[in-house]
Parts: structure tokens; sequence; C-alpha cells
């Protein structure tokens, strides 16, 4: 696969610009979908006052790794707390939660009982797909399948629809290969070309998964091997946006009627693609640490807008 | 859009794999391994054929040995690693933080092996 680095800002500015430019602010994602295509309108607070009745929220919160206590953040659990307490404090109560995975660190019972617990007191529905450290218990996943994968199929693949929006939880840490990165696979793939035959190409969609959709860095394994074929079947439609976790930082890209976003971790942060040795948790100054890690709100609104998103802290 | 283009730019350069950041990649992991493998080997002379993992790589990357030799992987990163040979002949649990992993090989032959979370790290044991 050719090499494929997000650093082709050349063409296309516009509001790619806007979008990179609330990103980067590190605030909060709030994507509003409509009319397919996205766009960000401000920071959680302000956008969430701003929205109409027929809007609704979804949130993005990934990478929550419970049972890591490491240098980079001795408690994961304390940190998911924050983050779901600024969720429980929003204003406007968010549909649903996407977790693009690893909940836990090591695929214990324990970890998932904790995480299950904090995640609960959101009081809203979770929709989950397994990052690499969701599936090393003893069975390679069948503790994560048994808990989240009610419905779904293969390793844990599914779709939905919610106000209009076609929404794709897929699977890529699964099967891995030595010298490859992420991972998909022909059943998966075929699912996926068998679930989106009949969809207009009007039809916004929102996929997610663990591993970035396209490669960020592949030195680090940071992207999916055959991820460009599922990005293939998903051409046609005239809004896509791709929301990964796996890198603990954000990453926005915007091409064509694609747009890519990458979420923080709640647990550490990781270091941005070759400026270390390895991807290894990054240990900053403790009274930096929460400025490195947050949650992305996604806001739909009903009409001919486009979807837009914010991603805050657990500074902020 | 003027202004918002230019706080674009410091991002666009931090993801360019430019030359600098070939030259950190390919020296940071060695120049690490080789430091760690210094430290961890005063401490593990007395347990010969160890294979470790720092930085999310294994040191050494090849390794040769006889035919009846266990070789042991120890891991010390601070996050879960495991080893899986290409084959299938082994395949280790998740390896968490100071956790090990030892295999006798019976055979002769070329055993690739990867890390089956972090598939891009890669070793090779030769047993002759």
């Amino acid at each position: 696969m050719a090499k494929n680095g997000l650093d082709d800002h050349e063409k296309g500015l516009g509001r790619r610009e806007v979008l990179e430019c609330m990103v980067w602010a590190g605030t909060g994602v709030l994507w509003t979908i409509s009319g397919g295509v996205p766009h960000s309108v401000g920071l959680i607070g302000e956008a969430a006052a701003a929205e109409p009745a027929t809007g609704f929220t979804f949130l993005q919160m990934s990478d929550s790794h419970i049972g890591f206590d490491k240098a980079a953040n001795p408690d994961a659990l304390g940190t998911l707390r924050e983050a779901v307490a600024k969720v429980k404090a929003m204003p406007t109560k968010p549909a649903f939660i996407i977790h693009t995975g690893d909940i836990t660190h090591l695929s214990k019972p324990a970890e998932f009982d904790n995480a299950d617990k904090v995640f609960s007191e959101t009081g809203v529905q979770i929709h989950w797909v397994p990052g690499e450290h969701d599936i090393i218990d003893e069975d390679r996943g069948k503790a994560y399948l048994e808990r989240y994968g009610k419905g779904a199929k293969g390793a844990g693949w599914y779709s939905y629809d919610d106000h209009g929006v076609h929404f794709i939880g897929l699977v890529n840490v699964v099967d891995l290969k030595g010298g490859g990165l992420g991972n998909l696979g022909a059943e998966q793939l075929a699912w996926l070309e068998a679930d989106l035959k009949d969809r207009s190409n009007s039809t916004p969609i929102v996929v997610f998964a663990h591993i970035p959709m396209q490669i960020v860095y592949k030195e680090w394994g940071w992207g999916t091997e055959d991820g460009m074929k599922a990005l293939d079947l998903l051409k046609r439609f005239g809004s896509v946006t791709v929301l990964n976790g796996h890198i603990h930082q954000l990453v926005q890209k915007v091409e064509g009627n694609m747009t890519f976003h990458t979420a923080m971790s709640t647990a550490f942060p990781q270091p941005a693609p070759g400026s270390a040795p390895s991807p290894g948790p990054m240990v900053v100054p403790a009274d930096q640490l929460r400025s490195k890690l947050g949650l992305s709100t996604i806001t739909v609104m009903q009409g001919n807008k486009p979807l837009a998103f914010v991603d805050k802290t657990l500074a902020g | 859009m003027r202004s918002l283009v230019s706080h674009l730019r410091p991002i666009a350069a931090r993801f360019t794999p430019g030359r600098a950041v070939v030259v950190a990649v390919l020296s940071g992991p060695i120049v690490g391994a080789l430091l760690a493998f210094g430290t961890v080997a005063a401490e593990e002379t007395k347990e010969a054929n160890v294979v470790t993992i720092d930085n999310f790589t294994f040191t050494p990357p090849e390794f040769t040995v006889a035919v009846g030799t266990t070789v042991k992987w120890i891991n010390h990163d601070d996050i879960p690693h495991n080893v899986i040979n290409k084959d299938k002949a082994f395949r280790s649990k998740a390896l968490d933080t100071d956790d090990s992993y030892s295999f006798t090989f019976a055979s002769a032959g070329t055993y690739d092996y990867f890390c089956g979370l972090h598939p891009h790290m890669q070793g090779k044991i030769v047993v002759k």
C-alpha cells in the first residue's frame, strides 16, 4: 500500500481550514450532519446552546485503557470519570456514545466491569468497537463479544440507522499479519458491500473503527492494510465521516466527501508520528496531562446544514 | 481564512515525514534498543537466550540458537505485547510490563515472529 501521510494540505483549503483550526484549538468535537458535508459549528457549550430542537448530539470517546496504571497516567479510571462528568454536565444530553476501542488495557473482566460501571453513569446507549487491547483475553476476543457483541457479526462489526444517518462499526484489530497494519479481512468487506448495496448515495454515512482506516504513519502501524477497499465502497456516498481512535491524538483530514477524524484518549497521550523512538505512552508533566486527553462531541442537525464537530479536552 | 491557513501550517509540517523524521525513526529504536539491551544484559546474563522488548522493538531482532534451546521473551514496555510465530509454531499470551514467555525450539528452522497487537514489530529466531 502506498504511503499516504496526513500531510497533503496543499489542495482543497476552505472548510478544512475551519475544521482543523477547530480541532487543533483543542476544545471539543461537535459534529453536525446534514446535507452530507461536515463542518464545525463551535465549542461544545456555544454550539449546544445554538442547536435547534431538531438536532441530535452524539459523542465519540476512545482509548479508555481501563487498567493502565503506568507513569503516563497512574489513574486511567479517574480520568475516564472526569470525562464522564463532562458528558453528564452537557446541556444537551447526547443521543448515544460511539466508543472507538481500547476500552480496557488488558481485556481483564475487572477492567471491563470498571469501565462499564463508569460509562453507565452517562445514562446513554454506547455503540462499541474493539481495540487490540480488548481482545487479548485467553479466548482472543470472547470476553469482548460476550459483553458488547450482541447482534454483531464476525469479530463484532455491525451497522445501525439513526436520524437518517447510517452508522457502521468495523473491526480492524483481529488476526493481524506480521509486518502488516490494521486489518478488516475479506469476510467483513463482503458484509460491508452487502450492507451498503441498497442505500442511496445521499445517505450520510458515519464509519467508526479503532485503528485509523487511512494510513497515518505506517512505521508505527497506524493505518489499515485493506482500509482503502472499504473506502472505495463508500466513495459514491455524498457524505462519509470516518471516526477512529488508537493513536491517542487528534488528526483531521478532509478528502472530497470524506472526513477523517481521530479522537483523543481519556487515558494517556501518544507522541506525534515519528517524534519519539516508539508510539508508547507519552509522559507529560502532571499539570499538562488533561490538556492531552479528551472526548469529541458531535451534533447532527436536520435540514440542509452540514455535519460539524468539536474536540474537548479534560482541561477545559 | 488567511489567519486560519497560518494556523494550519505548523500542523501540516508536523505530519510531513521529512528527512529529520526519517533519521529519528531509523536511529531512535536502534539506539534505544542497544542502550536497553546493555542494561538488561547486565541483569540477565544468567539467563542466556533472552529476547527483550523495549520501545516496540525485539532485541536482538534476529537470534541464532541451537536445537533444543529455550528462548525467553521479556516485555519492558508500558504497553502489552505478544509473540506470534508466522507459521503458528508458537504464540504467547499478552505480556504485560515485565511479563515473559518461553518457548523451546525442538526443530531446526527459521521462525519469523511478530507482535499480534503491533504487527510492525517483527523478529526472527534461527534454530540450527
